[in-house]
């Protein structure tokens, strides 16, 4: 295998399952330091994508490469562990995982889980839950983090301290990001391409371009590309973004 | 996937047949007829033709179904009712030794693996982010109740292996704190209930399976009234 400077890169990927067609000719590359949104509607095969890109799933045609030695950290929308097996938070965070003391420390102050670490999963609330996967995946310091819908099961306050912390991690690490989301206007302020997906890329680069794009209407309405035209165009706007965001958690 | 070891228990008469009949022994019958099963459903499992519950209903009373027809058309002389239910006194020196080698077998291969275990327990793509092949894991986990099923086929019968491999378990989850807890205090209470069981079932002439998931059952039964009493206070 050749080397590659990219982190991931797929070119003419396609999936087909049970005739029918879930990736068409996908290409993308995964940089150093992305930040890259992928958005469509149900059943775009996004899942799916984020499957091939990690190599949990062999596609039918097309060629993935991952950089040699790159080190991933998944985490996925939710998993069923909890009433099947007792199991406290520091428990599950470094099950299987290489890590010294200093490490775990530093991941529970970064993710602000230090409260939680004794505590059973099978206590922990929604956005707790959210935030300990998340630490699971940072604990080896990943080159590229990948996240399927990490806010799905969150409420609103939850979902806009949930972003900004992926904003915090992004920008305090040496970092890239894979992100599956349908709260678009939300993660518009930290995301750097957007990849609109519906089974094929119909549109992809920076969210401003994203959002004129007519394939995106099409697929959203124009309420949803105002409102990313909204949040993208001025800092102040973001401003106060966050400073809701204070007010919610504390 | 909990009905996974009963399918597999379900198989074992069919390898009892077969042994009996080719002459290899009802060990190596067990083992080699449980282990294709297992390898079968996994596959079928795979390509996702059928649901798992559907899969599992299908194969298990088939494979049952074949093995009493191969035993019964082959006028083979066993006691059918013994490997069914279990009974003690069908147990033998040589199938003490055949016990002890699986018993430390099978705490080899579970420590070995056991985070591995852990991890595609909690979660497959979790584990796959991880590099470990869930496949793989699943073989193991196969060849590991091939081995449960062989060694205790005899003492707590087939339809009650089940049994075993759920009801300790299940009350060890209400009083452990971790999953390493959960699996020395679930072992615990197995041998425990095994030899209470046995002890019953001399006392009162029972089948030593049924005997040994009465004790078990009581246990678990216990163990909730004691958390509800813990709860309350």
């Amino acid at each position: 295998m050749k080397t590659i400077n990219a982190l991931i890169s797929a070119s003419n990927v396609s999936v087909f399952k049970h005739n029918k067609s879930i990736l068409k000719n996908i290409d993308i590359q995964i940089n150093k330091n992305d930040f890259i949104t992928i958005i469509g509607p149900n059943g775009a095969g996004k899942t799916m994508l984020l499957k091939c890109l990690m190599g949990f799933y062999k596609p039918n045609f097309g060629e993935i490469q991952k950089k040699d030695k790159l080190k991933i950290g998944y985490m996925p929308q939710s998993i069923n562990v909890i009433n099947t097996m007792p199991m406290t938070v520091k428990n599950f965070i470094t099950v299987r995982k290489k890590y010294d003391d200093i490490s775990f420390k530093q991941v529970v102050s970064e993710i602000d889980i230090r409260q939680l670490v004794d505590k059973q999963l099978s206590v922990l609330s929604g956005g707790e839950m959210q935030r300990v996967l998340l630490a699971r995946s940072l604990l080896n310091n990943p080159d590229l983090l990948v996240l399927d819908e990490p806010a799905q099961n969150l409420d609103i306050s939850g979902q806009l301290s949930f972003y900004k912390l992926i904003q915090e991690i992004y920008s305090k690490r040496d970092i890239s990001i894979l992100m599956v989301s349908h709260d678009l206007h939300l993660v518009m302020v930290s995301t750097k391409k957007v990849l609109c997906l519906s089974n094929h890329i119909c549109c992809s680069g920076k969210p401003q371009q994203v959002a004129q794009d007519p394939e995106f209407i099409s697929m959203f309405g124009k309420d949803m590309a105002n409102m990313m035209a909204v949040y993208q165009h001025t800092n102040h706007t973001s401003q106060i973004d966050n400073h809701l965001i204070d007010g919610e958690i504390k | 996937m909990s009905y996974y070891g009963e399918s597999i228990a379900h198989s074992s008469l069919l390898g009892v047949g077969l042994g009996i009949l080719l002459g290899t022994g009802i060990n190596f019958g067990i083992i080699v007829v449980c282990l294709l099963f297992g390898i079968l459903f996994l596959w079928l499992q795979q390509s996702k033709i059928l649901s798992t519950d559907t899969l599992l209903g299908v194969l298990a009373h088939l494979a049952l179904s074949i093995g009493i027809i191969v035993i019964s058309l082959n006028r083979i002389k066993i006691d059918i009712h013994a490997f069914l239910f279990g009974d003690i006194l069908t147990v033998s020196s040589n199938d003490l030794w055949m016990m002890y080698l699986g018993v430390i077998l099978v705490i080899f291969l579970v420590s070995f693996n056991w985070s591995s275990l852990l991890l595609v327990t909690i979660d497959e793509d979790l584990a796959r982010a991880e590099g470990i092949n869930p496949i793989y894991i699943n073989l193991l986990l196969t060849t590991i109740l091939t081995i449960v099923v062989a060694v205790s086929l005899q003492i707590i019968g087939l339809l009650l292996i089940t049994a075993m491999l759920i009801i300790p378990a299940a009350t060890s989850r209400r009083l452990a704190n971790s999953p390493e807890q959960m699996a020395l205090i679930a072992t615990l209470i197995g041998i425990f209930s095994v030899i209470l069981g046995i002890f019953l079932s001399v006392e009162i002439d029972a089948p030593s399976g049924p005997s040994i998931v009465v004790v078990s059952a009581t246990l678990f039964f216990l163990s909730y009234l004691f958390n509800f009493l813990i709860k309350k206070n």
